[in-house]
């Protein structure tokens, strides 16, 4: 049974890395802002004039080390997700569509020194909009894809609910060629039915509508049938 | 229209929806905890059976529907749960340095072995550059450096006076973290980025020998890198060499495409890497507590160089970890 994977376009991906570069910076700075402030016992920000083993250690080592080892550590952490991706609704996956190694994570994670050349990830941005699977340097590297991680609505539960957009057109498109056939107490609840019970492209309250807006919108409905 | 059994098919495929709903949570849950009882793991095995049989149903009877979409995001989500390895990673560190970095350093044997010439032949071109024409040091090293060393001085002296020595390690190893994995990575430019690299710290290295050497200070510059330099040009090298592979890859990818040859190379000389940054700590932690401090003489700069470079050796051969020497198999 093959898979197909809904590769994640380089929106998803854009919005992901920026969700991620604010939650990291965020974090780095409280910590720096925590760390400095215990350091110098009242808010000051800045470094002391000869920077110490202590200040080096508890106040810019792990700032940095947050910043820089965000990446690697929550995607391994939280199997191919970060907090950015999954706010975007995006996760890495290998190109099998199962959850990436720690080390295919970190070998991707290693290439962003390339995708983020010269600035502003212009390579990696680059590569992810020229290949159809959307994936930048670090991606081909290690042999992974990101796809659409969030779920798509459930199919509706009645049964006439339940038809699906190509059924529902189809029906629409027959229902719209034998209009003028039926009579209209006939017709009318029939097309009421339809697109009152999750027919694609028809949003507002069809029990308002009277019997030409009903056929309009059979029609529009029954547009992508018959083409 | 759609014929009318596959329309009774269709509404009775329709009505697992409950069934299909079940399966993505237990799917979910499974994906987000550590650990499964047996019988959860066999639920998530029927569950994915059960997906795929309906999403196979649903994409013949019903293509392009929302159902349909919503199989293939489940049966993806169940996909990837079932087939999640075990997570064993002290067996799995073992194994990278018992078996798989020793076969990466024997499958890089030619690239080390050019890499390394590369680089002697750039400390050979950069001492006889500077060596010839002293001017030319400008190019190489800052004015500073330069005026430092007209003085008489070494730039590393005193630096513990002004640097305390963990301060010191961490930006020295992280400096060279940076740079081997840039030179890693820089064989993604078919090899010329690593070619680069590597030649240009090799012409650094000579030159500033050169120029220290003119103002008699070459021995003192010597004894300063003997405890961390052995080890960390070595690793130099072997960076330069899994990104030569890199670029090889990309400029003969044999058989395969160029991506999946790409992806071969980045994904077995990558290994390497992981190696070269715990190399690196440990450089950039002598060259922090040792290599400035003049309280070691240099017997024992020597001792630590060489012995940190026989570790280095042994840890490469997998000698470290029990691995014997016939073991040199495909990886």
């Amino acid at each position: 049974m093959d898979l197909r994977l809904r590769v994640a376009g380089p929106g998803s991906r854009a919005l992901a890395f920026l969700l991620d570069w604010l939650i990291r910076s965020l974090a780095a700075l409280a910590w720096y802002t925590a760390a400095a402030t215990i350091y110098h016992r009242r808010l000051q920000l800045a470094a002391p004039a000869n920077v110490d083993e202590q200040w080096f250690l508890a106040v810019l080592a792990p700032a940095i080390a947050i910043f820089l080892l965000y990446h690697c550590v929550l995607e391994v952490a939280m199997h191919g997700r970060t907090p950015g991706k999954r706010l975007a609704g995006i996760r890495i996956v290998t190109r099998e569509g199962g959850t990436p190694s720690p080390g295919v994570l970190l070998a991707r994670n290693v290439f962003r020194i390339i995708d983020s050349f010269p600035l502003l990830y212009s390579v990696g941005l680059a590569t992810a909009m020229l290949n159809r699977r959307h994936a930048r340097v670090g991606d081909l590297a290690a042999g992974t894809l990101l796809v659409q991680d969030r779920m798509p609505p459930p199919p509706l539960p009645s049964p006439v609910g339940e038809l699906e957009d190509g059924m529902a057109r189809e029906l629409a498109a027959e229902l719209n060629e034998r209009w003028a056939e039926l009579l209209p107490q006939a017709r009318q609840p029939l097309a009421r039915a339809l697109l009152g019970r999750g027919a694609a492209g028809f949003s507002s309250d069809p029990a308002s509508q009277d019997d030409s807006s009903l056929r309009r919108a059979l029609a529009r409905v029954g547009q992508g049938a018959a083409s | 229209m759609v014929r009318r059994h596959d329309q009774v098919l269709a509404n009775a495929l329709l009505r697992r929806t409950g069934l299909w709903q079940a399966a993505v949570a237990r799917a979910r849950k499974l994906a987000f905890g550590r650990a499964a009882t047996v019988e959860e793991a066999l639920t998530a095995v029927e569950d994915y059976r059960l997906l795929a049989r309906d999403l196979a149903a649903a994409r013949r009877l019903i293509p392009d529907s929302r159902t349909c979409e919503y199989l293939e995001a489940a049966y993806a989500q169940a996909h990837a749960v079932v087939h999640r390895g075990a997570s064993h990673p002290g067996y799995a560190l073992l194994s990278l340095f018992r078996e798989q970095i020793p076969s990466v350093v024997w499958q890089l044997r030619t690239h080390i072995a050019w890499v390394t010439a590369l680089m002697a032949v750039a400390v050979g071109s950069g001492f006889w550059m500077v060596h010839t024409y002293p001017d030319l040091i400008g190019l190489f090293a800052s004015p500073d450096l330069i005026a430092t060393v007209e003085r008489g001085e070494l730039w590393t002296e005193g630096l513990l006076n002004i640097v305390p020595s963990s301060v010191l390690s961490a930006q020295i190893f992280t400096n060279n973290i940076v740079v081997s994995l840039f030179a890693f990575c820089a064989g993604f430019l078919f090899g010329l980025g690593t070619f680069y690299i590597v030649a240009l710290n090799g012409l650094m290295l000579g030159a500033v020998l050169a120029f220290t050497g003119q103002h008699q200070l070459a021995g003192r510059l010597l004894a300063f890198m003997v405890p961390h330099g052995c080890v960390e040009l070595s690793v130099m090298c072997l960076s330069g060499a899994a990104g030569a592979a890199v670029g090889e890859a990309l400029i003969r990818p044999g058989a395969a495409t160029r991506a999946e040859s790409f992806r071969i190379a980045a994904a077995a000389s990558g290994k390497l890497l992981f190696a070269c940054v715990l190399l690196l700590v440990g450089c950039g932690l002598i060259e922090g507590y040792v290599s400035p401090d003049p309280e070691f003489p240099l017997w024992s700069r020597l001792a630590i160089g060489g012995g940190y470079w026989l570790f280095m050796v042994a840890l490469l051969t997998g000698w470290l970890f029990g691995r014997s020497r016939s073991h040199h198999g495909p990886l």
